[in-house]
C-alpha cells in the first residue's frame, strides 16, 4: 500500500479509536457526579450502587482512552514529523494547556476511584465533577488545535517557514469556537445515548430492575438537552465553514457548480468524474440559508476550486449526510422522551420506547465519527489548510502497512476486549442483583 | 523562558523515571516473584500503584509536548530516526496500560487473570527495554538525517546496538529496583516484605552489572563514554555519589529500613538520569553527519517559548498541590511502622 494511504489510515484509525474513548471520558463523569450527588442528598442505595457501577466501566474507558491518547502524541512525529516541525510551536499552546488538564484529571480520578471511605464525601464528590471539567477542557484544547489546521492563524508564512509566531492567536483561531462548542455537545450526545440504550436494552431483559431505571432517565435527560442543542450548533458550524473552507462546504454538500439561489442535496451519490449527484432530493435555496442565512445567497461550488486543491466528494458528503441524519433521529429522539417524561410516564417503560432507545445505542458514536470524516477528509488535500499539504508533511519512513496493520490489528482486539469487559460488568452485576430481582 | 521549559523538560523526564519507572519495575518485578506470594503482590500493586497511575505517566506526555513546542526539530528528528523503537514502545505502552486495568476491574476471575498478567509482565519488560533504547540511541551519534543511505543506515542501525540494548537493559534493572524499594514500605506482611527485601537486594546487584555492561557496550561499539564522563566532572561527581550510596542502601535494607532506602533509591536514579543529562546537555541529538541538534539550535520563537513557560508555570501551581494532595491521601502512611503488625 502506499505510504502516504498508510499512515492516513493509521491516523484516522487511531483517532477514530480514541475519539470514544475521549467523548466517554468526558461525559461520564457528569453522569456519574449527577447519581454521586442523589445519593449524597437521598441516601438511596441504588444512586450509590449506580455510581460504583458506572465508575467501574469509567476505569476501563479511560485506561483505554489514556493509552490511545499517548499513543496519538507520538503519532504526530512518527507520521507527520514535517507538519509538527512547522505546527509544533505555533499549536503548542493548546497542547500544553491539554497537558495540564489531563494531569489534573489523572489526579482527580485516582482520588475518585480509590477515594471511596478515604477522603470527605463532598470532597470526593467534587473530585468527580473536576474529572468532569477537566476533560472537557481537555476535550476543548485538543480541538483548537485541530481547528487551528483548519483555519490557520497566528503566524506568518513566507518561504516556507513560519515566522512571528503568535500562540495566543493561533489558539484563539476562526475555527475553534465552533469545533469546540459542537464537539462537547457530540461527546454528551453521543455518550447519554449509548449508556440510555445500553440501560433500555438490559431494562427490556429485566423489567423495573433498581439501577437501569435511574440510569436510563439520567442519561436520556443529559442527552436530550444535547441533542436538542447539537444542530444548532451544527448550523453555527456549517456557517463557519462556508466563511473559511468554501471547499469543505462544496463538498458537504456535493455542490459541483457555483449557484445562485443554491439548493440543499439531501443524500444521493456524488459522481465525481460526471460531476453531478445521482439520486438526491433537491431543496431550493435552502444551502445559501444554511450557508449564510440568506435564500438567495451565492455559494461557492468545487468549480471555483483549483482542481488539486479538491477534496474527495464522495466520502465528505456521504459523512455528512451519516452525522446528520443520526443528529436529527437522536435529536427527535429526545424530544420525544421529555414529552414522555413530562405528560405520560408511564411509557417511559413500554417495551416500545426501550427497543427504540436501544436501537438508538450507536448513532451518537456513529455520528462523531461521520463528522470527523467531515472535517479531516474535506480539509484535504491539506493538513494545514492552504499552508502545508499532507503529502508533503509525511515521514520518510517506508513501510508504513506495518504499523498500521499493528495499531489496527491492536485496536481491534481492545475494542473487543472492553466490550467483553462490559459485557462481564454486567453479568456480575445482575449476579449480585438477582435476589432482589426475582421478587419484584 | 527557556530555561524555565527546559527545567520543566529535565524534570518531567526525571519524574517520569522516578514514578512511571517504579510502576513499570512493579510488573518486570512480577515475573519474579514466587507463586505462593503472587496473588499479595499483585494487591499490593494495585494499592501502590492503582490511585496514581495515570498521574505517573503524564510525565512522558507533558515530555512529548515540551519537545515539540518547544524544540520541534528535535521531536520530528527523533520520530523519524527512531520510528522503530518508539513504535514499539508505545504498543508496550499500550499493552501494560490495558492489561493492568483490565485485570484489576474484571468483574470475573478466572482465566483471562492469568493472561492479563502475563501481557502485564511482558509488556512492563518490553516497555523499560526500549525506553532504555532509545535514550541509548540518542548518545551514541549514529542518527542520520541524510535521505541517501540505506533504510538499515537510516532506521535500524542508530538504535539496533550493543550500547542501545545495554541501556535498555539496565532501565528494566533499576526500574525492577526502584519499584522492590516502593514496594516494601506498601506492604503489610513481614512475609511479602521479606520477599521485596530480596528483590530489592537482587535487583540492585543487577543494576550494578547492567551498568558496568553498559561501559562494555560503549567501548564495543566505539563511544568514548569514558571520555564523555571525564570531561564532564559534574556527570562524573554524580556517577560517584549513586555509587558511593550504595552501601548505605544495603545496610539500610539489612536492617529493614523503609523511608532511607526509598530515598537513596530514588538519589541513585536521579543522580544517573542527572548524568547523564549532564554529558547531553544541551545537545539531544547526537548526528552522524551534519548538525547536532541541541536544544538551543532547535529552540522555538521566543513567543511560544514564553507562552510554554508560562502554561507550564501557571499549570505546575495548579497541579502540584493537587498532586500532593493525592499522594497524601493514598501515601500518607509512609511512616508505617518498620516492624509490621503479625497478621
Ligand atoms: C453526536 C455527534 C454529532 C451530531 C449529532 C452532529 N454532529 Fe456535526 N460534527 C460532530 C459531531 C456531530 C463532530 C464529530 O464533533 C465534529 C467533527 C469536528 C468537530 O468540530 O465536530 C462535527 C463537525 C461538523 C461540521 C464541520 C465543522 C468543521 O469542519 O469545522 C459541520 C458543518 C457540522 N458538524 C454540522 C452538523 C449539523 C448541521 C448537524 C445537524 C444535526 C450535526 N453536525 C450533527
Ligand atoms: C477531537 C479530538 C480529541 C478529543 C476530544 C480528545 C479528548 C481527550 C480526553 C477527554 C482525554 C481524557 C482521557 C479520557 O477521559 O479517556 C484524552 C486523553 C488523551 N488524549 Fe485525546 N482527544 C482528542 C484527540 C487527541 C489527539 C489528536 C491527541 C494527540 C496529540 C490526543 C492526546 C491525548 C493523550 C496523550 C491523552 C491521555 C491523557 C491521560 O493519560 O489522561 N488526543 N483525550
Ligand atoms: C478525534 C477526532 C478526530 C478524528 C476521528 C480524526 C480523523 C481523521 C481522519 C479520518 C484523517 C484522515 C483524513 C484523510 O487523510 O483523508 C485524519 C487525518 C489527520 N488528523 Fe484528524 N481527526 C480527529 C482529530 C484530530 C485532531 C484533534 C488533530 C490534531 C490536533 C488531528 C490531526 C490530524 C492529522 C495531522 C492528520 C493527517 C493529515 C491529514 O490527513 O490531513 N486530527 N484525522
Amino acid at each position: 500500500m502506499e505510504d502516504l494511504l498508510s499512515a492516513r489510515l493509521q491516523m484516522a484509525v487511531s483517532l477514530g479509536f480514541h475519539i470514544i474513548f475521549a467523548c466517554i471520558g468526558m461525559v461520564m463523569p457528569f453522569l456519574m457526579a449527577f447519581s454521586h450527588w442523589r445519593w449524597l442528598r437521598t441516601g438511596r442505595k441504588e444512586y450509590l450502587d449506580l455510581t460504583k457501577t458506572w465508575s467501574k466501566g469509567v476505569a476501563i474507558f479511560f485506561a483505554t482512552g489514556a493509552v490511545s491518547g499517548t499513543v496519538l502524541s507520538f503519532e504526530l512525529g512518527l507520521l507527520w514529523p514535517e507538519f509538527m516541525r512547522h505546527a509544533g510551536p505555533i499549536i503548542g499552546m493548546p497542547f500544553s494547556w491539554e497537558g495540564t488538564a489531563f494531569f489534573i484529571e489523572a489526579i482527580a480520578l485516582g482520588l475518585f476511584l480509590y477515594g471511596w471511605n478515604r477522603i470527605n464525601r463532598w470532597v470526593h464528590w467534587v473530585t468527580g465533577v473536576i474529572v468532569g471539567i477537566s476533560g472537557v477542557a481537555s476535550g476543548i484544547f485538543v480541538v483548537a488545535a485541530n481547528a487551528w489546521m483548519n483555519s490557520p492563524a497566528g503566524f506568518d508564512w513566507v518561504n516556507g517557514q513560519a515566522i512571528n509566531v503568535d500562540p495566543v492567536a493561533a489558539m484563539f483561531n476562526r475555527a475553534w469556537f465552533s469545533q469546540a462548542l459542537h464537539m462537547t455537545l457530540a461527546a454528551f450526545v453521543s455518550t447519554c445515548f449509548a449508556v440510555a440504550g445500553i440501560h433500555a436494552l438490559l431494562l427490556r431483559r429485566h423489567e423495573n430492575h433498581p439501577l437501569h431505571q435511574p440510569a436510563l432517565k439520567i442519561a436520556l435527560s443529559f442527552g436530550a438537552v444535547a441533542a436538542f442543542l447539537q444542530p444548532i450548533s451544527g448550523d453555527i458550524s456549517a456557517k463557519s465553514v462556508a466563511e473559511r473552507q468554501p471547499a469543505k462546504l462544496a463538498a458537504m454538500e456535493a455542490l459541483f457548480e457555483t449557484s445562485q439561489p443554491a439548493s440543499l442535496v439531501l443524500g444521493g451519490i456524488p459522481d465525481e468524474t460526471r460531476q453531478r449527484v445521482d439520486y438526491a432530493i433537491h431543496l431550493p435555496g435552502m444551502l445559501g440559508f444554511l450557508a449564510h442565512g440568506d435564500f438567495n445567497a451565492q455559494v461557492t461550488g468545487l468549480d471555483r476550486i483549483p482542481r488539486d486543491q479538491r477534496p474527495p466528494v464522495l466520502v465528505t458528503h456521504l459523512a455528512f449526510q451519516v452525522m446528520v441524519g443520526c443528529g436529527m433521529l437522536l435529536m427527535a429522539l429526545g424530544l420525544a422522551f421529555v414529552v414522555i417524561r413530562w405528560r405520560f410516564k408511564h411509557l417511559l417503560s413500554h417495551r416500545t420506547f426501550l427497543t427504540v432507545v436501544a436501537l438508538a445505542t450507536p448513532l451518537g458514536f456513529l455520528a462523531v465519527e461521520a463528522g470527523w470524516t467531515v472535517t479531516e477528509v474535506g480539509r484535504q488535500p491539506w493538513v494545514i489548510y492552504g499552508i502545508l499539504r499532507t503529502k508533503d508533511a509525511l515521514t520518510p519512513m517506508p513501510g508504513l502497512v506495518y504499523p498500521l496493520a499493528l495499531f489496527t490489528g491492536l485496536y481491534l482486539v481492545l475494542a473487543g476486549l472492553v466490550t467483553w469487559l462490559m459485557v462481564r460488568q454486567i453479568k456480575a452485576l445482575h449476579g449480585s442483583y438477582a435476589p432482589k430481582l426475582t421478587k419484584v | 523562558m527557556y530555561s524555565v521549559v527546559v527545567l520543566f523538560l529535565g524534570l518531567s523526564l526525571l519524574m517520569y523515571c522516578l514514578f512511571g519507572g517504579a510502576d513499570f519495575g512493579a510488573g518486570i518485578l512480577e515475573a519474579f516473584t514466587p507463586k505462593r506470594s503472587r496473588e499479595k503482590g499483585e494487591n499490593l500493586t494495585y494499592q501502590a500503584i492503582g490511585p496514581v497511575w495515570e498521574a505517573n505517566h503524564i510525565w512522558l506526555i507533558l515530555v512529548v509536548v515540551i519537545l515539540f513546542t518547544g524544540f520541534p526539530r528535535v521531536y520530528a528528528e527523533i520520530s523519524v530516526a527512531l520510528h522503530i523503537p518508539l513504535t514499539l514502545m508505545l504498543v508496550g505502552i499500550v499493552l501494560r496500560g490495558c492489561s493492568f486495568t483490565f485485570r484489576h476491574y474484571d468483574a470475573i476471575h478466572d482465566r483471562s487473570h492469568d493472561y492479563y498478567s502475563r501481557v502485564f509482565v511482558f509488556s512492563s519488560v518490553g516497555t523499560s527495554l526500549f525506553l532504555g533504547v532509545i535514550a541509548g540511541a540518542l548518545s551514541l551519534g549514529r542518527i542520520t538525517n541524510a535521505s541517501t543511505v540505506s533504510f538499515a543506515e537510516r532506521f535500524v542501525r542508530p538504535w539496533f546496538n550493543w550500547f542501545s540494548f545495554s541501556v535498555g537493559l539496565f532501565a528494566c534493572c533499576i526500574f525492577a529496583f526502584l519499584a522492590a524499594v516502593y514496594l516494601i514500605g506498601e506492604a503489610r506482611e513481614v512475609r511479602v516484605r521479606h520477599v521485596l527485601w530480596q528483590q530489592a537486594l537482587r535487583a540492585n546487584l543487577a543494576t550494578v552489572l547492567a551498568g558496568s555492561l553498559v561501559f562494555l557496550a560503549a567501548w564495543l561499539d566505539g563511544f568514548d563514554l569514558v571520555g564523555r564522563l571525564l570531561h564532564h566532572p559534574f556527570g562524573t561527581a554524580c556517577l560517584f555519589l549513586a555509587t558511593a550510596s550504595l552501601p548505605l542502601l544495603w545496610y539500610s535494607l539489612r536492617r529493614s529500613w523503609v523511608i532511607l532506602p526509598r530515598f537513596l533509591a530514588g538519589f541513585q536514579v536521579s543522580m544517573i538520569l542527572l548524568a547523564w543529562i549532564w554529558i547531553q546537555y544541551p545537545l539531544v541529538v547526537q548526528v552522524a553527519d551534519g548538525q547536532n541538534l541541541t536544544l538551543q539550535n532547535t529552540r522555538a520563537p521566543e513567543a511560544t517559548l514564553n507562552a510554554l513557560g508560562w502554561a507550564l508555570l501557571v499549570g505546575s501551581g495548579l497541579i502540584l498541590p493537587a498532586l500532593f494532595y493525592l499522594l497524601k491521601s493514598f501515601k500518607g502512611d509512609l511512616s508505617w511502622p518498620a516492624e509490621p503488625k503479625h497478621s
